[in-house]
């Protein structure tokens, strides 16, 4: 692999995603009025991550009841309101030790 | 810009864990070290990385390789859209262009999700401690494979899905419409990754799909008065 085809190839990828990203953002500039149109995009982001979670998550340690564990450590401290940082490094500690408990018995 | 750096820290982590994945991936396939260490620093984008080294690995037509970027990508459009509802007056046309960048699906979730309107300077601090991540942990993994202990590596992947079960559940607890169509997406898209027969459709394509059709379904039951 050449040095220029590499680079040319990247150099596309790059533009290409960035385009996606920016053109939106740029070129709408005010309020949108239309009530479905406003609705849509409040749920987008809460779609789209819940469907990241799952069934993702599920698949993404070395068992899935590790990753049930991770899962219900995740939710339950989510609902009691606790930061991000807090849930996010509870629930891979907790995968951690389920990962070890779970290695005892194997 | 400091609350954006401190809300950046599990993107941070999460980004660290799969970027390192990525590095490994990428340098497996016979790319050298410093090319894909480049497309990290430039493309800050999972899915569309990975599908992009693999064809960059097979010599693919070069219209393949954007069009395969357009398609992965294509959910990003739809984020902007939605966050250039979401900022104050601060994001000029020349913030917008920079922050543009850093628009990808955990920093984009977490900038909507803020009670008010974000500034520039927000968007700059997380994306920037992500950007890192992501770099750093591309850098890690194509250098050396085996860093960080299997075992260590592996309790780090949940990071990442911990943040969004952390976005998303407070607010569903809050508001019912959240649950049920955050609930819908999530039902629809494990039938839709899951079920014998329509697997082969790809990963990207199905979650657009699916987080697309819920969001619809919300708009439609639960229209927003005030959003």
């Amino acid at each position: 692999m050449s040095v220029p085809y590499l680079l040319s190839r990247i150099a596309v990828m790059a533009l290409v995603t960035y385009l996606i990203r920016m053109l939106p953002f740029v070129l709408v500039r005010r309020k949108i009025e239309n009530q479905f149109v406003r609705s849509f995009l409040y749920y987008i982001p809460y779609t789209v991550l819940a469907a990241m979670v799952l069934p993702d998550m599920l698949f993404a340690t070395s068992c899935i009841w590790s990753a049930v564990v991770g899962l219900a450590v995740a939710a339950v401290l989510a609902l009691l309101g606790k930061k991000l940082i807090t849930v996010a490094l509870c629930a891979c500690a907790s995968v951690y030790i389920a990962e070890l408990i779970l290695g005892l018995f194997s | 810009m400091k609350r954006g750096l401190r809300d950046g820290i599990p993107i941070f982590l999460g980004y660290l864990s799969v970027s390192f994945s990525f590095g490994i991936a990428a340098v497996s396939k016979a790319l050298p070290v410093w090319s894909v260490i480049l497309t990290s620093l430039t493309n800050l984008t999972s899915a569309g990385q990975l599908a992009g080294v693999s064809l960059i690995a097979v010599f693919a037509g070069i219209g393949e390789l954007a069009l395969t970027q357009l398609i992965i990508n294509i959910r990003y459009a739809l984020m902007s859209l939605s966050l250039s509802q979401h900022v104050d007056a601060s994001m000029t046309t020349g913030h917008r262009l920079l922050c543009a960048f850093f628009m990808t699906d955990e920093i984009f979730a977490l900038c909507r999700a803020q009670e008010k309107p974000v500034s520039n300077r927000y968007m700059y601090g997380v994306g920037l401690i992500s950007a890192f991540g992501w770099g750093l942990g591309t850098t890690l993994g194509a250098l050396a494979g085996g860093i960080l202990p299997e075992t260590v590596r592996i309790a780090l992947n949940p990071a990442l899905y911990a943040m969004f079960i952390a976005i998303v559940l407070p607010q569903a607890k809050k508001e019912r419409a959240v649950f049920w169509v955050a609930g819908l997406s999530a039902g629809l898209h494990c039938v839709v990754r899951l079920a014998p027969g329509i697997r082969a459709l790809s990963p990207g394509f199905a979650l657009i799909l699916c987080a697309v059709a819920a969001a619809c379904v919300g708009a439609w039951l639960f229209p927003k008065k005030e959003v």
